[in-house]
């Protein structure tokens, strides 16, 4: 059973890892073409630092993860904290409601969000991107920080105000705490799910203002250079230590 | 905010009163007005059921829960409007509530530094509360290190260092083993006595409740249904509930006649207690224990042995009379005789022990 579960894993690992290996390996290939033999050259990343539209794309994505990041934790903390910590009218409703937007597929998502923000004279553009991804992302936030609250005991605080703390005293100094490996996994997904963003971000992108998932589409189209693949893996590699260093640092769920 | 919380040099000896209080949580009532007090010094046990609401009156003496009607003193202070981190309570919960990223120190020096004691001072106060706890040298330990016992002796030295004017216990012990808890009971008495903290405890273990405490007050679906020393109430239950939630008891029912009570099946049962008026129905509470296996009785019953659980230094027996009435009989081993199920035998039992119960 055990080897039979290595095997799998060994080819979960090499379909998943194999791909992006070859992406990045091409980045440093010579030929436009993918030929081999293989010929080492950083071209590709020469070419990509006069690229103006790939630049400015990867910058805009960046920015709109991390603003969708830091929106998207804040609202879905709080929501989390609501959800798990009070009682009033249409709670489970609202719990509910939470869940479906994770399985509806982004096609039909970024449609409904594009006529509603046209309807609605919001438009596309940076700000609609933000809304859009702030949506998408605040179920995941809202998913991870009420498991990870389900480990924070709500007597704590009580023993806390017990013990002289007000609401809000108790709440930084032990919630908050506890909860933060939670929050900080949160953030991370929130990040990623905005990074990765291709369907929504096409429609709600403005010709002014692309990510880099879309401009990557639209240049594809136009035709594929390895400058795709250079801009990739710095996108890649960039993402990966991030996640690594928090993995490292805060194993999610399990208070330190 | 700390102004109001500065711990006094000494615990106080504080006396704690509740008058006419009452609680409804949406439509249901958890408490109908239960006025009590409890004596500076004393050790209570609120015992009843779950849904008794022993909690929500603990709740209410703490601040968690703000009752509907009525008023709750602490010393001198009318404290109903006060916010429980203003009360100056100490409070044990039943998980033990430990900070787990804070080490045993930081946790007992939390309520400290809450008003405003810090350095020399604070870390004096938590090494004297970690003795008395009998947890010396182990402040530097993080809360997942200890057993359950040291949790609990933690959360109690954390509850007693800022000196609190009452001490609050939601069954601290339920989550110990049998042995352990037995030695945090004595801990606990020793440690109460030492401070001298009027301490209110909330159990639904009868057991817990008769060893700990010099006052117990038994709920019943929002009410005090008795109130006294665990002594009082056990020779003296007033219900029917008290008498079988305090301790074991056989009931028989039956009519007042004549100054005695006449049984369904016409056995005539002498008591030494006052009876309502003559022809009204009644019930008799007899402790298991008070009963004996005797011919010559003022009260007299026979019963066949339905069962017999050999318990060590007691043998209970479970009877059936003739009418299908059953009993319990406690006889003390003194001899290793066990009588054979099947046999019938005549129980005897004093006046003084059959003791009239509302039902």
């Amino acid at each position: 059973m055990t080897r039979l579960g290595l095997v799998f894993l060994g080819m979960v690992l090499l379909f998943l890892y194999t791909p992006i290996l070859v992406l990045m390996a091409m980045g440093f290939n010579a030929s436009p073409l993918y030929e081999l033999p293989f010929e080492f050259s950083t071209r590709w990343y020469s070419d990509l630092m006069g690229n103006e539209s790939l630049l400015t794309a990867g910058f805009n994505s960046i920015v709109l993860a991390l603003i969708t990041s830091v929106l998207a934790t804040a609202i879905g903390t709080l929501a989390a904290l609501a959800l798990s910590r009070r009682h009033f009218r249409g709670r489970s409703l609202l719990q509910l409601l939470l869940l479906p937007p994770i399985a509806i597929p982004w096609l039909i998502t970024g449609t409904a969000m594009l006529i509603f923000f046209f309807w609605t004279g919001i438009g596309r553009g940076m700000h609609a991107l933000v809304i859009g991804h702030v949506a998408l992302a605040v179920p995941y936030v809202v998913l991870v920080v009420g498991t990870g609250l389900q480990t924070v005991r709500a007597d704590l605080e009580e023993a806390a105000m017990s013990l002289g703390s007000t609401p809000i005293h108790a709440f930084f100094a032990i919630t908050l705490p506890l909860l933060f490996p939670s929050i900080l996994g949160a953030a991370l997904f929130a990040f990623a799910v905005s990074l990765d963003q291709f369907v929504v971000s096409y429609f709600l992108s403005s010709p002014g203002y692309v990510t880099l998932p879309v401009q990557i589409y639209s240049a594809i189209r136009k035709g594929f250079t390895p400058e795709i693949n250079a801009i990739s893996t710095l996108l890649l590699l960039g993402s990966m230590t991030v996640i690594l260093i928090f993995a490292r640092f805060a194993r999610p769920g399990a208070p330190k | 905010m700390n102004a109001q919380v500065n711990a006094p040099a000494t615990a106080p000896v504080t006396h704690v009163a509740i008058q006419s209080v009452a609680k409804r949580f949406g439509t249901v009532p958890v408490l109908s007005d239960i006025t009590t007090s409890f004596a500076p010094g004393s050790f209570t046990s609120l015992l009843g059921p779950s849904g008794s609401g022993k909690t929500t009156l603990l709740r209410i003496v703490a601040g968690f829960v703000t009752p509907d009607e009525g008023r709750v003193t602490i010393g001198a202070r009318d404290v109903t409007d006060v916010p429980v981190w203003g009360r100056n309570i100490g409070m044990m919960f039943q998980s033990y509530a430990l900070f787990p990223h804070m080490s045993v120190a930081r946790n007992v020096a939390f309520g400290l530094e809450r008003r405003g004691i810090r350095g020399a001072e604070a870390a004096r106060a938590v090494g004297q509360a970690l003795e008395m706890v009998r947890l010396t040298g182990f402040g530097d330990r993080m809360p997942k290190q200890l057993s359950g016992g040291q949790q609990q002796r933690v959360a109690l030295a954390r509850a007693l260092v800022i000196k609190p004017s009452v001490l609050l216990l939601d069954e601290p012990l339920s989550a110990l083993d049998r042995r352990l808890r037995q030695e945090m009971q004595v801990e606990l008495l020793r440690i109460q006595r030492e401070t001298g903290l009027t301490t209110i405890f909330v159990t639904h273990d009868q057991e817990e409740a008769l060893t700990l405490s010099d006052r117990i007050a038994i709920l019943d679906k929002g009410r005090i249904v008795q109130a006294g020393r665990p002594a009082d109430i056990y020779e003296r239950p007033e219900t029917r509930f008290a008498a079988e939630f305090l301790g074991d008891s056989n009931f028989l029912s039956g009519t007042v006649s004549q100054g005695a009570v006449r049984l369904g099946d016409g056995t005539v049962v002498q008591t030494a207690h006052p009876l309502p008026a003559e022809g009204s129905p009644v019930t008799l509470a007899i402790r298991p224990e008070k009963m004996a296996v005797t011919e010559s009785a003022a009260n007299l019953l026979t019963a066949r042995i339905v069962t017999v659980i050999y318990a060590g230094p007691v043998l209970s027996y479970l009877l059936e009379t003739r009418d299908g009435t059953k009993l319990k009989l406690f006889l003390a081993n003194r001899d290793g005789t066990v009588l054979p199920e099947g046999e019938t035998i005549s129980l005897g039992w004093s006046p003084d022990h059959a003791i009239p119960v509302a039902d």
